[in-house]
């Protein structure tokens, strides 16, 4: 599987030209495509073609690249898409494969990752034929042809909060930020609101602290703040810090306390110790939207948030540590945001505001 | 407080040991007078060969040494340009970092059906066991074997470098080669020794981040720290003593930052994020001084040359 996918990339990146004469078949080139042409019916000429670009993990990084292959492979399958995708081996690369990518005559052109955010927007203000989406960043130019794709990450947190107060003996737990900002945030109090709720509906009184690393890459200095937090009594850790988390997740299994995952199940890391995660359903994401790009019911030059009502946020399917009643409250609590009865704060104000009216 | 006290002591060390490793490389490389700016890349190859060997042979210790082998395999493309070759140091070291994360993520996706990060691998033990004071305050005293190396390879170094003849003549090549080279010194050698040898330091340090600090590789594993480490070396004027120090002094206001930003007394991160480098230049001004390297350092010896 993995060597196929391998094979099929190389296909992509050595014979970029040749793909692009046999998709254009008789269309003599004229540099941009025909978006519109994917609604007129299930022929092979009506293919859409869709190119994502990968930032430097890889396409087999464990994490968005990965899922975000397994969503446009479904696209693949289910509707006879012709897909692939380009690594990107260094930031320099993102600008030559979005390039490569319109030259290979995609129509829908997918970055994946906050990094590629500025690739991406420059891009898409240089084609204006071509329809781009970026996965975790935003339009910022409010370019026609480019739709950001973010997620509602406080209300995953919020789950994974409601799953921390429930399994916490203590009565404290502790949280690990990458770099303090608005987005990040989102994930903190998040996570402190499910506590909330969590109290309110269990009478628990479980409280928390956070402290942020300000950095994404210090597996160290993770491990440092959460063995700080598991001194001042924390067993459970919830962390959206990327490569810093990894020092959380260490920790955590060492204090033998338990640890939260964050973006995609990250039982494998510790599968002792990660009780759940709180997942970005990226694969939806591409599934979902790619289609109403394609066929144009949806315009481009737009930021969509995606949260539980599209079924694009929620835990974990790995539940194995967790009581089932703990488990069935958290689906439960995704089910009452998904109906909107419960509004998941995403900053320290609506926290407060939130608190106030539980 | 006390508890703040053992923290405090228990993160500074542990987040000190992957520099240690990587400024005691740097100081042998220095002291024969050859600049080793790849101090970072030869970690991040030690890193991704440390949790690959463990990996594949279960064995921790193993990888150790492997990391420190591979370590030195890259060092020994930077003496062949810089030493055999008298190339420019500086550029060789800077193509190393530029390198080896290719290499080592290359390595990674070859070893691990294309994944970008090494699944989870055994890792060193701990000095008391890995269960030692389990759920007490004490357990952050626990630290791993990797800290307890550093520490005996800086003392060894110390001994080695001051202590005995083969010291001398190292001081000697990075000070004065053609003094020592009329002397029957083989600078060439002697240099070309060293930076092996800052190699394998550097592996080690990347095993202990991939390791001990976490138990795999990921592309972030080593971010840096390679050149936190030089500046250790500077900061410590050249000796593997006060390149320990500095690396105590990094690892220390880190911890601080840690403790002043949890718990009860709450100071903005970012405010934090900046007292290293605020402390580490009141240290530089009020403790350390005048900072001179070893006079031949970066200058690739010709023989015969005035």
């Amino acid at each position: 599987m993995e060597k196929l996918t391998r094979r099929s990339f190389l296909g992509v990146a050595g014979a970029a030209a040749l793909t692009l004469a046999a998709c254009d078949g008789g269309t003599p080139a004229d540099g941009g495509d025909q978006p519109d042409d994917g609604a007129e019916g299930d022929g092979a000429e009506a293919a859409a073609k869709v190119i994502m670009v990968t930032d430097t993990g890889g396409v087999n990084d464990q994490s968005f690249n990965e899922l975000s292959w397994a969503g446009m492979q479904q696209l693949g399958t289910d509707l006879g898409w012709d897909v692939s995708y380009l690594e990107s081996k260094q930031d320099a690369d993102y600008m030559t494969n979005l390039d490569k990518a319109v030259d290979a005559g995609a129509q829908l052109i997918w970055g994946v990752g906050f990094a590629m955010g500025a690739a991406v927007n420059e891009a898409a203000l240089a084609n204006p034929d071509v329809q781009f989406a970026i996965i975790d960043s935003t339009n910022d130019n409010g370019a026609p042809n480019l739709t950001g794709v973010t997620f509602k990450q406080e209300e995953c947190s919020f789950a994974v909060g409601y799953v921390a107060a429930r399994m916490t003996t203590s009565g404290k737990v502790g949280f690990v930020g990458g770099i303090d900002s608005e987005i990040m945030q989102s994930f903190e109090q998040g996570y402190y609101a499910g506590i909330e709720y969590a109290n309110k509906e269990q009478g628990l009184s479980v409280t928390y602290q956070g402290q942020w690393a300000e950095s994404f890459g210090d597996a160290a200095k993770g491990k440092a703040i959460a063995q700080s937090q598991i001194a001042d009594g924390c067993d459970v850790l919830y962390h959206a810090a990327g490569g810093t988390g990894t020092g959380m997740i260490e920790a955590c299994a060492e204090a033998g306390v338990w640890a939260i995952g964050v973006d995609q199940d990250q039982s494998h890391l510790a599968p002792e110790t990660v009780i759940t995660s709180a997942l970005k359903r990226v694969d939806q994401a591409i599934y979902q939207i790619s289609p109403q790009l394609i066929d144009g019911s949806l315009a481009g030059g737009s930021n969509i948030v995606l949260g539980a009502a599209e079924d694009a946020v929620g835990i974990a399917p790995t539940h194995d540590l967790l009581p089932d009643e703990v488990y069935q409250g958290a689906l439960a609590v995704i089910d009452k945001i998904k109906a909107g009865e419960i509004t998941v704060p995403k900053n320290a104000d609506e926290l407060a505001t939130y608190k106030a009216g539980l | 407080m006390l508890n703040d006290a053992i923290l405090l002591v228990g993160i500074t060390l542990m987040y000190s040991t992957p520099l240690v490793f990587g400024a005691l490389g740097g100081v042998i490389s220095e002291r024969s007078g050859v600049v080793n700016i790849g101090i970072e890349g030869m970690m991040v190859i030690g890193a991704i060969s440390a949790a690959s060997a463990s990996y594949f042979t279960q064995n921790p210790w193993i990888a150790f040494l492997v990391a420190g082998l591979c370590g030195a395999a890259v060092a020994a493309l930077h003496a062949l340009a810089s030493v055999t070759f008298s190339a420019n140091q500086t550029v060789s070291g800077v193509a190393i970092n530029l390198l080896a994360p290719g290499i080592a993520l290359f390595a990674c996706r070859s070893f691990f059906d294309g994944a970008a990060m090494t699944p989870i691998v055994p890792k060193l033990p701990k000095i008391f066991g890995d269960n030692a004071f389990a759920g007490t305050i004490w357990a952050n005293l626990n630290l791993n074997v990797t800290t307890v190396i550093a520490l005996a390879l800086a003392l060894a170094l110390w001994f080695v470098l001051y202590k005995t003849k083969w010291g001398l003549r190292v001081r000697a090549v990075g000070e004065h080669p053609a003094a020592a080279d009329t002397l029957g010194i083989d600078v060439y050698r002697t240099r070309f020794i060293c930076v092996l040898i800052s190699g394998m330091f550097a592996g080690f340090g990347g095993a202990s981040m991939t390791t001990a600090i976490i138990s795999q590789f990921t592309q972030t594993a080593i971010s840096g720290h390679g050149f936190i480490a030089m500046a250790a070396v500077i900061f410590g004027k050249w000796t593997p003593q006060g390149a320990y120090g500095a690396c105590l002094l990094f690892g220390c206001t880190q911890a601080l930052v840690v403790l002043l930003g949890g718990g009860n007394i709450v100071v903005p991160s970012q405010i934090l994020a900046m007292l290293p480098y605020f402390m580490t230049i009141i240290v530089l001004v009020l403790f350390v001084g005048r900072s001179v390297a070893p006079k031949a350092d970066g200058v690739p010896y010709i023989k015969g040359s005035r």
